[in-house]
């Protein structure tokens, strides 16, 4: 049996917001199913009491001087950005969308 | 012996810069002229800045004049991978959800090297967002392996890397998540250095995996790799992952490595590698155990270490780091910066950012976001995520372990050559294969470097060396030793490309 359907696979592009092709909904279900069952090989190892890390290098509550510093000048920023207009990043409408 | 500017190390031309035998300007040209006559062929580059270069070039040749101190890399050009943001030159992470994007700002190690005063030449080519080991990923072209066009460069950094071997460049940066710096310095008979996670500022480095990557030279040589080491090095308060603690000697490390003395050096080589030496090809395993004698024949005892958990890191490093990239590739909206599709005014926004998304990112990139996206949902994220996250721990322990016995461990860099192009894409457990010795060590944040050894089948093969957290100056020594064993550098002995 398989780790992974092919209705899963879309249901998770969806989440990540991917309009993925019936094709490379194809192709990704069955390298997706190789790549999880190697993991499977995971369920063996005994993780008992074991605490995890979420970094290689454990470092804590990392402060800095909460200093005022010049930000990137707007029209630099704005530069970059596929659509602009009065100064700001122009969207599709939201409003009147169903959530 | 040929008298080209391009067959010097970097070593050589900063002194021959410093000391007014060259100036920054001819060094520089050299290596433009050498881009443009080969690079039709290698296709390494993704963005040349010609006259960008030169400018540098010519303030160096200005300040040498002057009678200016200049640092120990002024005018020595270097290539750069395009995952590192560089202000006002294209920087795309070879996506093309990216194409067009000029960033506002610099990375800090972009900081660092023009502080350094060295003329920046190009951007290289990579796996898209660094994920793969081929450039068959790139969104734009594959680059192609000096030693033989027909084969891959490695991944992702195989363009800084052919870079390098094809002489277009004396230094590179690469950046190495899970083994996108040595991987492609094994399979191109270059030097290539991981350093301590930490040691080097992420900040302005196109995120991939946060907790993984790790921004680092590419050089001809270990000497060449300290001296870069030591300008990119050091720590960032704009990083809060940044390690604040003195750089490592490496510099020094490799000319004390290049004395060819190993004496008292302990190296472990793991068990578990040995065991499962069937996965590497036997050339390889062949060159790596040569390497091993010459380290032996300087002096340094071989230790054998078991590492059991290193069984494991490949199937966790394949759910932490896509865990993370899915999170960190989630800015890729459509709506501040690069590409946007399907905003014709009958899509809302969501299915704008969907359309983007799908038309701007390539096939490995979706996938691992999908894997992602899986390994951190509700109902799997303690099997997959949390177990992966717990297994790190195991494998950080199998380091911590056999560094309490040895001061470095020695296996090959790769398994395999340099394969033929296509030969892994139709099945990415194939692909994922390439950085089996490279990942344990990113998943412990200690350094790591990959240094010629050898040829198997006419192509290189590398010796990686893994050093314990913020001992990255072993490494480098290990690496340099291996190096005066050799009549002449690797690197050097590259066939030479012919011409566009």
């Amino acid at each position: 049996m398989s780790t992974i359907s092919r209705e899963e696979v879309a249901h998770l592009a969806r989440l990540a917001r991917l309009e993925v092709t019936d094709d490379e909904l194809d192709a990704f279900a069955g390298q997706l199913d190789v790549i999880l069952e190697s993991m499977k090989t995971l369920a063996d190892v005994d993780t008992d009491g074991v605490q995890p890390t979420s970094h290689a290098v454990p470092l804590v509550n990392v402060f800095r001087e909460d200093q005022p510093q010049p930000s990137l000048p707007r029209d630099a920023v704005l530069a970059g950005g596929p659509d602009t207009a009065e100064d700001r990043f122009r969207v599709p409408r939201i409003l009147d969308e169903e959530a | 012996m040929t008298d080209r500017i391009i067959d010097r190390t970097a070593a050589e031309l900063a002194a021959d810069i410093r000391e007014g035998r060259l100036t920054s300007v001819a060094v520089t040209t050299a290596f433009l002229d050498r881009i443009a006559a080969v690079d039709g062929t290698v296709k390494a580059f993704l963005h040349v800045d010609r006259e960008g270069a030169l400018a540098v070039a010519a303030e160096v040749d200005a300040a040498v004049a002057a009678g200016e101190d200049l640092g120990p890399l002024a005018g020595v050009p270097i290539a750069v991978k395009d995952v590192v943001v560089t202000k006002g030159l294209p920087t795309t992470a070879a996506s093309k959800i990216l194409e067009g994007w000029i960033p506002p700002y610099d990375a800090t190690i972009t900081e660092r090297i023009k502080a350094a005063r060295m003329p920046i030449l190009g951007k290289t080519n990579m796996d898209e967002f660094a994920m793969g080991s081929s450039t068959e990923y790139s969104a734009y072209f594959p680059t192609r392996n000096p030693w033989d066009t027909g084969r891959i460069p490695g991944g992702s950094g195989g363009g800084s890397a052919a870079a390098v071997a094809a002489k277009m460049a004396p230094l590179a940066i690469g950046t190495d998540t899970g083994g996108s710096i040595r991987q492609p310095g094994a399979v191109t008979g270059t030097f290539g250095a991981k350093p301590t996670y930490g040691g080097n500022s992420r900040y302005g480095l196109i995120a991939f995996s946060s907790s993984l990557d790790t921004p680092g030279p590419v050089s001809r040589n270990a000497l060449d790799g300290a001296l870069l080491h030591e300008v990119i090095s050091g720590y960032d308060p704009r990083d809060s992952t940044s390690i604040d603690a003195p750089v490592p000697p490496v510099v020094e490390a490799a000319r004390l490595g290049a004395t060819g003395d190993l004496t008292g050096v302990r190296l472990g080589v793991v068990k578990e590698f040995k065991e499962g030496a069937d996965a590497a090809e036997p050339g390889v395993i062949a060159a790596y155990e040569a390497g091993v004698e010459q380290l032996v024949k300087l002096g340094a005892e071989i230790v054998e270490v078991s590492c059991p958990s290193f069984a494991y890191a490949l199937p966790t490093y394949y759910l932490i780091a896509p865990s993370e990239a899915s999170s960190n590739l989630a800015r890729y909206d459509g709506v501040r910066y690069g590409l946007r599709a399907g905003d014709d005014g009958k899509h809302s926004l969501e299915e704008v950012m969907s359309l983007t998304r799908e038309a701007g990112f390539g096939p490995e990139v979706k996938r691992r976001i999908i894997l992602g996206t899986y390994a951190l949902s509700a109902g799997y994220v303690d099997a997959f995520y949390g177990k992966a996250q717990k297994v790190r721990t195991l494998i950080k322990q199998d380091f911590e372990k056999a560094f309490a016995s040895v001061d470095a461990i020695v296996s090959p860099t790769t398994p395999f050559v340099a394969f033929e192009f296509g030969a892994r894409t139709g099945d990415p457990y194939q692909m994922y294969l390439a950085d089996l010795y490279t990942i344990p060590t990113n998943m412990y944040g200690g350094p790591a470097v990959s240094v010629p050894v050898g040829l198997s089948e006419g192509m290189p093969v590398g010796l990686q060396v893994m050093g314990p957290v913020l001992g990255d100056d072993v490494t480098y020594r290990v690496a340099a030793a291996l190096e005066s064993t050799q009549d002449v550098l690797l690197a050097d002995t590259a066939p030479e490309i012919e011409g566009n």
